[in-house]
């Protein structure tokens, strides 16, 4: 057997994991695995605890979208204690879940994945990051910078507290949007969404011919899609029916109440985070390269590829050019950057239509609940994934079990494989540099884990 | 010369390092006396060269190391360790660094059971071929697990203490300003009532304690001069008399309270050594408050569990 290559940690991505390439006698590889190495055990020490203390512990699973686990989770309290909000109480959580997609997509485009693109694959590590493009272009950084922030704010100066919140409640949200806030929210969703199609119009000029058609094949693999989608088939990332997509591009849709059905998990020896898999289709799971089974893909990629379209005007007009150009569904693991700023689009969009509906100022923002047994499943569409939280409670409202499918671990069979593919099409006979490592990364960062 | 700054994040969210971009123009201004020389989330060193298997793990020398998240694993006793080893003045950045965090909750339970509740669940699979539930669990390339969440200063000696969950950005800034100018730093160290915009009338009649999903009395969004009640008066458990401020930067009371939502305590205990859920519980009896009524503690640390202060019940009931 020939060496290994570890790359530890992979970088410039949210969790933490590394990379193990096996190289055979030749130097060519044998095998990769892609380890995720963080277990913290959520699923065990909520046991016991107030549910509705739920929302205010399980958004530490993830200190970049806690709005998510926080919304997903309150989403599953209020079905456990069988309490629906009045509508302005979810419009309210639907707004903020919107402005963090946009801060988030902001965040990964510009701050993480952004240096491989603005400063290039194989300049220096200490140079290719953020840090450097303040360096090398200080207006765009200077402005991107601002523009994250100004999402960030906008959700703190309402909500308060925006790593880790609290104003989603079980019945609702904690208060009502108050005129001067609803006013402070559209100038800035309005200054964000300049922004968005900015960004967008700027990545399909500068960013993405160089790296979408001289890469093309970087990382790509072929596999099935997950995300939500409204009644009419339109993109949702806040309610909806899950759409489970086949790589052919059938697909069918249930709802998120009946995941068990659809999917299943997998445990490897390599990771301790847990890898889902269409198991209704039936061919159970494999992570062979040459014939992988039940492995389907989710974030923003998977979005708008299970979506028959998308609700907002600007956001549609882009998935339409996008999809002339590499059809439905589309495959390409770079892809993911242009998916994203689409969604990003659509994210501001759907915030300001938000903000336009005159429910959104309704003072009743919360039912009130009773603790009692019961099971809730709350799902919304975290930026990497569809995000499940299944909760279980006795007579007095404490959690007895939980279980959780985050939207990062959907994506993990796929990661292993298109870092498989980008490692074997990358390292040939023993040749490998850091620029190479580099790029095998990318396969890594275009899901955003 | 710009202070040079390393960055590991151990066993937590990534939350602490995305308040460090919560700075937002500070953050620029940051880079103008600051260079990151090591920080996973944002750049691209590494813990070693890529044939490293089994060799020790290297961190570039720096001036500051800010550690975010606590110890639970031997990859993250050994990443502490180099990072004491290679940088002048350690900052545990966030609760988790300094007391253990919420993932110190798993504290209550030994490793077996965690394992077993996260890899048997109603969506897994048994790994193929295996029976034995124990060498069932994920043991290849993962690092092995250690017998508790530890704090940072646990295991290696920490210079400056940073707690929130996230530490507040204007925090985050001050402290490596005054590093940078070798100015002392000037944190709170008072509890968050300290400064919490709620009126206090006494001790009031409250003798139970009721679950936060009744709705408190609130005034503060529309009327912000207009007063309201302490939500412990109220009859709502918060923590704020037993937890540091600081949540709210430099010129804001506690966030949670500003949200309209009681504390939970996520500064860690007001002093440094303190105890969370033995000083609430003694301020709720020396009210007249019947603790009975709560239907839990351990929440009470979900904070503050390292320090050996959650253990595996290991078959008794909790003493309280």
């Amino acid at each position: 057997m020939g060496k290994v290559i570890n790359i530890n940690p992979i970088t410039r991505i949210e969790g933490h994991a590394s990379i193990h390439i096996q190289l055979d006698n030749n130097g060519n590889v044998q095998e990769t695995k892609v380890a995720f190495k963080s277990l913290r055990g959520f699923e065990k020490f909520v046991e016991g605890k107030p549910a509705e203390e739920l929302p205010r512990i399980v958004s530490r699973i993830c200190g970049i979208c806690p709005w998510m686990h926080h919304l997903a989770s309150n989403k599953a309290v209020d079905a456990c204690f069988n309490v629906t909000p009045p509508p302005a109480g979810s419009l309210l959580r639907e707004l903020m879940l919107a402005v963090a997609h946009v801060e988030d997509k902001l965040l990964h485009f510009f701050f993480l994945a952004g240096a491989d693109f603005f400063l290039g694959p194989g300049v220096d590590y200490s140079v290719r990051n953020i840090m450097g493009l303040v360096k090398e272009n200080p207006e765009l950084a200077g402005k991107v910078v601002k523009m994250r922030h100004k999402a960030k704010m906008v959700l703190d100066r309402f909500s308060k507290k925006t790593i880790h919140p609290v104003a989603g409640v079980p019945g609702g949200f904690i208060k009502p949007l108050s005129m001067e806030d609803h006013k402070i929210f559209l100038d800035n969703l309005t200054e964000l969404m300049d922004f968005t199609l900015f960004s967008l119009e700027y990545a399909k000029k500068e960013v993405f011919p160089e790296y979408l058609y001289s890469y093309p094949g970087l990382g790509e693999i072929t596999t099935g899609f997950i995300g939500t989608v409204d009644p009419d088939g339109a993109l949702n990332l806040y309610d909806g029916n899950i759409r489970l997509m086949k790589p052919s591009g059938s697909f069918t849709e249930f709802p998120s109440e009946e995941y068990l059905d659809h999917l299943g998990e997998k445990v490897v020896p390599f990771s301790y985070g847990k890898f889902p898999y269409a198991k209704c289709w039936g061919e159970g799971f494999s992570l062979n390269p040459s014939a992988p089974k039940g492995i389907y893909r989710s974030n923003t990629l998977a979005r708008i590829n299970v979506a028959d379209h998308i609700g907002t005007p600007w956001a549609q007009a882009e998935l339409e050019g996008f999809r002339d150009l590499f059809g439905r569904p589309a495959q390409g693991t770079l892809l993911y950057h242009y998916a994203r700023l689409i969604e990003a689009v659509y994210a501001c969009e759907r915030a300001i239509e938000i903000l336009k509906d005159p429910w959104v100022m309704n003072p009743e923002t919360r039912t009130k609940a009773e603790p009692g047994a019961g099971r809730g499943i709350g799902c919304v569409e975290a930026p990497r994934g569809t995000l499940i939280h299944d909760y279980t409670t006795d007579e007095n409202g404490l959690i007895t079990r939980v279980n959780i499918i985050v939207g990062t671990n959907h994506n993990l069979a796929p990661i292993n494989l298109s870092v498989d593919r980008a490692a074997r099409d990358l390292i040939k006979n023993g040749h490998y540099d850091e620029a190479i490592l580099n790029k095998i990364e990318m396969a890594v960062r275009a899901y955003d884990p | 010369m710009p202070i040079k700054i390393a960055g590991e994040s151990l066993n937590s969210c990534s939350g602490c390092e995305i308040s460090i971009l919560d700075m937002g123009d500070k953050f620029l201004q940051l880079l103008e006396f600051a260079t990151f020389v090591h920080l996973p989330l944002l750049m691209d060193s590494k813990h070693g060269d890529p044939e490293n298997i089994g060799k020790a793990v290297k961190l570039p020398q720096a001036d500051v190391g800010l550690i975010s998240g606590g110890i639970k694993t031997h990859e993250h006793l050994e990443l502490a360790r180099a990072m004491r080893d290679s940088c002048d003045c350690i900052i545990a950045l966030g609760t988790c660094a300094t007391h253990g965090g919420i993932p110190s909750l798993a504290n209550s339970y030994n490793n077996d059971d965690l394992l077993e509740r996260c890899f048997n669940t109603i969506s897994t699979d048994k790994m193929d071929g295996s029976t034995d539930k124990v060498d069932g669990f994920p043991s290849h390339e993962v690092p092995g697990l250690l017998n508790a969440c530890y704090a940072l200063d646990e295991h290696i000696q920490v210079d400056i203490c940073l707690p929130g969950c996230p530490p507040h950005p204007d925090h985050i800034f001050r402290a490596l300003q005054s590093l940078e100018k070798n100015e002392s730093l000037d944190l709170p160290e008072k509890s968050v009532c300290d400064n919490c915009p709620a009126t206090r009338n006494g001790k009031g009649r409250i003798k139970t304690l009721k679950r936060t999903l009744d709705l408190p009395k609130w005034q503060i969004y529309d009327h912000a001069e207009k007063p309201f009640t302490c939500f412990l008066e109220q009859g709502f458990l918060c923590m704020g008399p037993v937890t540091r401020n600081g949540c709210g930067g430099d010129s804001d009371p506690a966030r949670c309270i500003m949200a309209q939502v009681p504390c939970r305590g996520c500064y860690g205990p007001v002093k440094k050594e303190g105890n969370q859920r033995l000083s609430m519980l003694n301020a709720l009896a020396s009210n007249g408050i019947d603790i009975s009524s709560l239907p839990e503690t351990v929440s009470m640390l979900r904070f503050s569990g390292g320090h050996g202060l959650l253990r595996p019940l290991s078959g008794k009931k909790e003493s309280e």
